[in-house]
Order: structure tokens, then sequence, then C-alpha cells
């Protein structure tokens, strides 16, 4: 965010991976919706669920669980696509559901500390604290940009 | 005061260059792209004072000019020639051909206004 | 909030561009010998055009170039300079330098000013060094012109005394017939003055003839005007600055004593005959000066030909202009977003129509029926709209083309080798995306060309070749395609030595027996390089592999044929529009695919007697005594596991590039239908064997395929096919 003299207010949508909290700047997010069944991309690794139709675009849907190493668990209709915009790309992110949106500001935001893990290829931004629970700012940019995997 | 105006260049940027300077001030800008086309659109207007580049396409500057003032109505009308260069021979040229005064390239906004004010009214 | 001169500024690039090709059109002429005044005049205005819009904008290094490229213009355009081969060469680069300049100066980026110092020195060699001190001095500020007069009198102390006269001069001013002629009017003179002060102006009527003999034409009238201001002379000079010449002037500053000569023909008292134009007869507030008005001889300007009666012959142009590309074409600028717009509308369209029939299918309608009917109106309806659309966007590659030109200019000299550049049918269009995505591909297969394609200028002239190499670039609509090839008259792809590479790297088993064919195409591997030596241009990793990948991704094809000692051709080809394709719609896994129907040939059945084993990994299909590689799609695209038994397995023969076959298998084919192309964002991963998706008529995804990709994908894991076309039985 940005680095002005005043506090910066930043809203964030909270949603909740296995038992983990995480959340983005509501700023990306362009839409929710509902699990849809996703048209596979043949050799993709295994967080890239494949493809929706979202309103006549085809929108890549990603694991974001399966991205981010957390345990598998199954797939149901109560899971929820983020749908998210990064330099003029959307995509979908796969999620258990979405919980809420909060405005915090800068001061209430935390870097991650260095051992956790993830924050290597910092898709964790940041941290934050709401009622207690530990919550995760994502780096949606580091989250979306997988390594290329041309199976050649 | 509403002065209506025919500005004759080839170049896009400098037709819009004009536009910009002058319909702020309340002048009615119609353009056109080069002489033969301002020949053209000349018959449907009738402007109090006349813009016009001299290298254009088709007919150039001194020849508009001369179709102009061939033209019984537009016998007096101003006419100001653009030029980029303040070269006596082509202001000698100009004038030769009929033009009432010059403004040099790159304009000076306020100046154009005025220089036009001066020969138009 | 939209900036107005920024967006000019803005236009003003876009209209550099097509300046600058205009340019490249003209130098072309005049380089090939067939050009003529004209030609000459279009590049001169190019250059005239692009320093004067730069001048507005202040980009003083533009301005300062295109200054000197015009100079020389004009002095070919007068005949002062004529054009020679060397001559013509500097042109060329002086455009090329120009045109980074406006890119530079656009992009706001430094310019390159050590390469411009050289070009202008070389540009004034043509012109000798005189002109060279003269033009430095032009500065781009506007200044009035100033009337030089001799009678400028000294001692500008004003005293503010009762008794003596105001600040201020007295002006004279009796116009001659030109000054009418040119559209200049005496009153909007004498209004301006007044704005410089408070003007007591007295009419000269003693001239006026009888009313009889009265001529509108001819002026009679002079003026005597006392103005109070203390602004500048070269103010008050300033207002008179178009008329000085055509006019009997003289201005004099109101203090100290005037000197002056006796006076000749002027006497004071006034004709009887009032004129219109008389203005009232004040008591002219003159302070210590000779009465009336001074006539002094025509001040004018130290000018080389300042004569405005000499009738001098008006240069008219003629109206002819032969040129076809600069024909008055109408034409209206579109924002491309506005385009994309459209277009993906008219996507939906095709989608919302495939929905449309499939329900009217189910719904059981005859298909005679009045709505099928209708309905198949309205597809075709809707296909021509869709192609109107597309054409839209498409441009003719002709801006590309001249770019390639110039990098035939840039490589050829950095190798040292003289090149020529043949075009043809650069008035073919193609989609607007496609042309600035094929740039780079085009740039690399042109500098190989140079690079590698021809030979050393010893090496073709000892073979009997010209010196001149010649690389060809032509474009063409061919079937429903848009056809580019890229061909050099050099040596040749030297097969055995390609060969060895390949092997060498590994790419290929050292037994492998391959065909001319093959062995070309194994320039596509990725990892290939033939550069011994990295030379300076082509570079190294990037081959022909990463220009196949660009091609492909624009749904096109590539292939290459070579002949040792005449040269190599690649040919591309393009889809005329990316948007719609005529596909198969096919069952595999539990999935459906889209296979482009240009490429499907045609379909089988698989039994036993058809089917064949070559060895483990790799089946065939035998098809009236050919046999075709056979590929398992569900397999290929990782949906499931090789089947066990290929019997009564549905297969479609596809052709792919060079006219190689494959048979794919699928699960079950359900039609052939029109699909809309969605692209797939590739920043996020790329499907390898996929080219696009598409929606289906009931929202499904279903991905296009791209069988060359699929295809050499599967050979490079089971490794080239090495039986000939006939096996023994």
């Amino acid at each position: 965010m940005s680095e002005t003299e005043t506090t910066q207010h930043v809203e964030l949508l909270t949603f909740r991976l296995s038992d983990q909290e995480y959340s983005l700047d509501i700023m990306c997010v362009r839409e929710i919706r509902g699990w849809t069944k996703t048209t596979p991309l043949p050799h993709a690794p295994s967080h890239m669920k494949g493809v929706i139709n979202l309103r006549g675009t085809v929108l890549p849907v990603m694991d974001l669980a399966e991205r981010l190493g957390l345990p598998q668990r199954e797939h149901n209709d109560r899971n929820v696509i983020i749908v998210v915009k990064h330099d003029d790309a959307m995509t979908g992110l796969l999620v258990d559901a979405v919980s809420d949106i909060i405005a915090i500001t800068d001061e209430d935001l935390q870097p991650p500390p260095d051992l956790a893990p993830n924050t290597q290829n910092g898709v964790i931004k940041s941290l934050t604290l709401l009622d207690e629970r530990m919550i995760r700012v994502l780096d949606l940019p580091n989250v979306v940009l997988t390594e290329q995997c041309d199976a050649a | 005061m509403n002065l209506e105006v025919l500005a004759v260049d080839d170049s896009r940027t400098m037709r819009d260059m004009i536009r910009l300077a002058l319909e702020p001030a309340g002048f009615t800008v119609h353009t056109a792209d080069d002489g033969i086309h301002g020949v053209e659109v000349l018959g449907g207007l009738a402007p109090d004072v006349i813009i016009t580049d001299i290298n254009m396409p088709r007919m150039d500057g001194f020849g508009f000019i001369d179709a102009v003032r061939e033209q019984n109505k537009h016998r007096t009308t101003p006419i100001l020639v653009l030029t980029t260069e303040a070269a006596p021979e082509l202001k000698a040229r100009a004038r030769e051909a009929g033009a009432t005064g010059w403004i040099v390239k790159p304009f000076d906004p306020a100046k154009l206004i005025k220089a036009l004010q001066m020969v138009a009214g | 909030m939209s900036d107005p001169m920024a967006e000019i500024k803005a236009s003003f690039f876009i209209e550099c561009e097509e300046l600058l090709e205009a340019m490249q059109d003209g130098l072309e002429e005049l380089d090939s010998g067939e050009s003529d005044i004209e030609t000459i005049n279009v590049v001169f205005r190019a250059v005239h055009s692009i320093k004067g819009g730069a001048g507005a904008f202040g980009l003083e290094g533009l301005v300062r170039f295109a200054h000197r490229y015009e100079t020389v213009m004009d002095a070919i355009r007068s005949g002062t300079l004529s054009i020679d081969p060397d001559l013509m060469k500097v042109f060329f680069r002086a455009a090329d330098h120009l045109s980074d300049l406006v890119r530079v100066s656009r992009d706001d980026g430094e310019l390159p000013v050590a390469e411009g110092e050289a070009l202008i020195a070389e540009l004034n060699a043509y012109l000798g060094a005189e002109e060279e001190d003269e033009e430095e001095e032009e500065d781009i500020e506007f200044q009035p012109m100033g009337l030089a007069l001799e009678l400028d009198l000294g001692g500008d102390d004003v005293t503010m005394d009762a008794d003596l006269p105001k600040p201020g001069f007295t002006i004279t001013f009796a116009p001659e017939a030109e000054l009418f002629d040119t559209g200049n009017e005496p009153f909007l003179i004498m209004r301006a003055l007044q704005e410089l002060g408070p003007c007591d102006i007295v009419c000269n009527t003693e001239k006026l003839p009888e009313l009889s003999t009265l001529s509108a034409e001819i002026p009679y009238l002079s003026w005597t005007i006392t103005l109070t201001s203390d602004v500048d002379k070269d103010e008050v000079l300033s207002v008179f600055e178009f008329v000085e010449g055509l006019c009997v002037l003289n201005i004099e500053q109101n203090s100290g004593v005037l000197e002056l000569p006796p006076l000749d023909d002027m006497p004071d008292t006034m004709d009887d005959e009032p004129s219109e134009e008389q203005e009232p007869a004040e008591e002219a507030s003159s302070p210590e000066k000779p009465n009336g008005a001074l006539e002094v001889p025509d001040m004018k300007k130290e000018e080389p030909q300042a004569a405005p009666k000499a009738a001098s012959p008006k240069e008219t142009k003629p109206a002819a202009n032969q040129q076809a590309a600069s024909t008055a074409k109408s034409v209206v600028r579109v924002d491309l977003d506005r385009i994309e717009r459209l277009v993906n509308l008219v996507g939906e369209l095709v989608i919302n129509q495939a929905m449309l029939s499939q329900s009217l299918e189910s719904a059981g309608l005859s298909p005679h029926s009045d709505a099928m009917n209708g309905l198949e109106e309205f597809q075709r309806l809707t296909r021509d709209i869709q192609d109107s659309v597309m054409m839209i966007r498409a441009q003719p590659v002709k801006s590309l083309f001249q770019r390639m030109s110039r990098i035939v200019r840039e490589s050829s000299a950095a190798v040292g080798k003289d090149v020529r550049l043949v075009t043809e049918g650069e008035y073919t269009e193609v989609d607007k995306t496609v042309i600035e995505r094929l740039a780079d591909p085009l740039t690399h297969m042109i500098r190989n060309a140079v690079d590698h394609g021809l030979e050393e200028t010893e090496k073709r002239v000892a073979s009997g070749k010209t010196p001149q190499g010649q690389v060809r670039l032509s474009a063409a609509h061919r079937s429903g395609r848009v056809v580019i090839e890229i061909s050099d008259d050099g040596a040749g792809i030297n097969r055995p030595r390609v060969h060895q590479i390949a092997i060498d790297k590994g790419l290929i088993p050292a037994d492998a027996v391959l065909s001319d064919s093959d062995i070309d195409n194994l320039l596509f591997l990725p990892g290939f390089s033939t550069a011994q030596v990295v030379s300076d241009l082509s570079g190294r990793g990037v081959g022909m592999d990463v220009v196949r990948t660009a091609i492909q991704a624009l749904g096109g094809r590539i292939t290459i044929n070579s002949v040792p000692d005449e040269g190599t051709t690649f040919s591309i080809s393009l889809p005329l529009t990316l948007a719609v394709l005529d596909g198969m719609v096919v069952n595999v896994a539990s999935e459906t695919l889209v296979l482009p129907l240009n490429v499907v040939v045609e379909t089988l059945t698989l039994d036993q007697d058809n089917l064949d084993q070559v060895r483990p990994g790799l089946d065939v299909v035998r098809v009236r005594g050919d046999f075709v590689p056979l590929f398992d799609l569900g397999q290929q695209l990782g949906y499931r596991e090789r089947l066990d038994d290929y019997v009564n397995s549905v297969v479609l023969l596809i052709a792919h590039e060079e006219g190689h076959r494959a048979a794919l298998i699928v699960d079950e084919i359900q039609d052939q239908r029109q699909v809309v192309i969605k692209g797939l964002d590739e920043s996020f991963y790329r499907a390898p064997g996929i080219a696009a998706a598409t929606i289906l008529g009931d929202g499904q995804i279903a991905l296009i395929l791209d069988p060359s990709d699929i295809i050499s994908h599967a050979l490079s894991q089971t490794g080239p096919i090495t039986m000939p076309q006939q096996l023994e039985a």
C-alpha cells in the first residue's frame, strides 16, 4: 500500500482455507461466485484446477489451499471462487468459504516472521489480528505468478 | 466577438493545436487538409479570416491564396500564413500571393489570437 | 480529467508514424529512380510537418535534426543538390534516426545524441558549411518583425512637464494599393494602435480627386496619428508588421527636436470632396513638429526581393496526385477499446446463437420448420457481421514490411553484406494485433536470413550469384488464410551440419534416418542453434522454436523449405480472423474438445485389419496403403491412461504441417460447428497442445486443440518416426 503520512485504510476480504484464515485487498477482488465444475487443462500443475466460464470469459481457477501447500480437503458445493484481477489478468481462487470484509489501517499490519512457511516465496505479505485470530494477508502478485510449467 | 476562422493545414496536429488555441477564445474554427480541400470548404463558409500553411499536398499555400483571392467576395478577406521560418523571402512571397500577414510556427496562442484580431477585427 | 494538449501530443506521435511511413515510401521511390518532383515534395513535407509539430511541443532535439534533414531536402527540391546513391544511403539512415528520435521523444527517453551528431555532420557536408552557422541562429520563439527605420531619434528621457509633450509617437501612415490587395485594413491597424494608448487621428484627404474620377481601388487617404503611450517603439512597429512595404510609414518617438529635410508636395489644405473614410478632423496636438504628414521615402526593410508590385509567376501545383497510398480515402479514427468491445459482443452473439440452436433442436423442432430456417439465416447474418467486424481491425502489413526494410539495412551493414529486401503484397490486410505480434518473429527470421541464410559476398560471386543478396518478403490471402513468406537466395540449409549438430546436442538418436524435410524441421527444436560464433545479430538462445511458438500462439503454422545453393523459404500461414473457428467437436474421456476442421481429413474406425504396431508405444493405422501414426488423445492430454484395446475406437485423421498425417483417437464425435475462440490467459500456465478455448451452447468450456502441438509433443516422447512409409507386410 502507499506510504503517505496519514494512516492508510485498507479493506480486506477475509476467507477460510482449511482451518486458517487469509485475506486479500478488496481492491483486487472483482466478484465472488459459487463453485462451478472446472474444465481441466492437460498436464497442468495440480493446483491449477482448470477453467470456468465467467459470463463469456474463460477464467483460470486455482486451488488456493493447494497453491499455498495446505493439506488437501474435499471440494464441495460450499466452496467459493474469488475472482481477482491482477495486471489486467483475471484469475479465480478456489477457497473454502468467504468470511467478511474488514477495514484496518496500516498500523494493524505486521510483517510476517521470516521462518514461517510460505514466506520465502513472498505469498504472505503481512499479518493482522482480529479478535485474537491471526489473519494472513496474501500478496496477490506472488500467489498468481507461479513458475511456468511448460511440459515440453 | 465571435469570429469565424478557416484553418488549412495538412498536419492534423497543427489543426488540433489551432483549434485548441482559438476555440476557448470564442472563435469558431473550421478546418481543411490542403489547398484543394480548403477551396471546397470555403465555398460553404463566410469566414472572417483564413489561416493557411504553405507546404501542403495537392495544392500548396500559395496556390490556395491565389485561388481564394480570385473569388470576388474574398478579394480582401484577411489571410494569415503559417510559416516555420521567419525568412524574408517567404514573407515576401506570401505577400506577393496576397497574404495579409503571417504567423511563425510554433505559435504562441495569445499571439495568434492577437494577430487574428488585428487583421480581422 | 483529460488534458487536451496531451491528447494532441499523442495524436501528433500517431501522425508522425504516418509521416515516417510516407517518407519511407518516398525514399524507396527515389532510390529506385522511379520518382518525380512530387515524390521529393512528399518527403520534404513529411520532415517539415514532423519538425513543425515537434516545435510546438518543445521537442528540441527532434526539431534540430528534422530541421537539418529538411534543409537538405529543400536543396534537392530546389535543384541545388542532386541525388546520388551515397546521398540516398545517408537519407535512409537519417530517416531511421528520425524515426528513433520520434519514438524516444514519445517515450520520454534519452536522445541518441552521438548518432545524431554524426548524421548531422554528414548532412551538413552536402550543404556546405555556410548554411550551418546561419541555421544555428534560428530560434523557435515567435518574434515580431521589426522595421528598421533610420529615423530613430535618441534621447528617450521624458519629463512630465506640462509644456513638454506627453511620451508617445507621431505616426504618419499612407497605405498603398497593395495593402488593400492583401486584405489589410487601415481601420483595424489604427484600432490596434488605440490599444496601445489614446490616439489623435487626423485624416489627410488632399489627394482625394473629384468624385467622378474616384477609383475604388486606389487609396487616396493618409493619416497622422499621435499616440500617447509609453510602450516601446518595437511594439508600435509590430502593429504595422504585416503592412511594412505596402505603405508609406513614418514613426517618430516624441522626444527632442526633429531636424527635417524640406517638405515637398505637402499642401496643408484639404480638398473639399469628403470621402466616406474621413476621420473627424481634430486639431492634431502636434508637439514641436512640422505640420502635416511627413513623407519619407518608402521605408522598406532590407529585403532581397521586396517589390510587392512585381508580378511574379505564381506557382500552382497540379491537382493530380498519382500516389495510391495518399489518395483522400474517407477514414474514421476509432478507439481500439471500442472495437474490442464490439468484437466481444459479436462473439457473445455467436455463442448465444449456438445455445439457441441447441435449445430449439432439443425442443424437437423439425429442421425444416420456419423457426429452424430462420435460425439458419440468422446464423449466416451473424457470421457476416463477425467477418466485417474483424476486418475493421485489419491493416495492411505495409508498416510491418517497412520495419523489416530497416532491419535488413541494419543487419546487412552489421555483417558487411550487400542485401536487398524485396516486398510483395504489402497491402494485404491482417488483423492489427496479429501484425504487432508478428514483428518479433519476422525480425528474427530476417536477421537469420541475412546472417546465416545468405553467403558472404565473395562466396556468392564465386558460385556465380549476384554479389547482392536478396531477401524476399511477401504476404497474400490464400484460401481463407494469410500466407507470409520469407525467402532468401542464399546457400540453403546445410543439412549434414544440421543433422550432426542435432545428434551432438542429443536432440535425435545417432542412428536416426531422416528425410530432408525432417532435417530442416530440426531447426524448430528448442535448444538448437547452428551459430558457431554468436554473431552480434542473431544472438544465442533465441531459436526458431521461439518463432514457431509465437506463430502458433496466433493460431498459425510455419513451414520450411530449402534447396541447397538456391535458398531457403519460411512459410507462415495465419488465420484471417482470430475470432471464429470451424471445428469438429469431440468427446475424449469425459471432456469435450474441439479440433480445427481445416486439419481434419477424414474419420475412421479402428479394427483388427487396419491397426498395427511398429514398436511399443508407437501404433499405426493403415490408410489406403499408407501407415499413419496413431495417438491416443485421452492419454496424451493426461485425462486417462492408455486404452488397452483400440479396436472400435474412433479416429480422426488429421494432416498437420508439411503434409504429415496423424490419427487421433477420440471417444466420440459430436458434430461440426462454428465456435467462437476465447483466448486462454497464458501468463498463468500454458497448456501444451491447447490453442484456445470456446464456450459451448450449454455454457460449458471446451478446449480447442492444437493438433500439431500435440503431435510434436507426442513425438518428442516417442522419438521421431523413423519407419519408411511402406512396411513390409
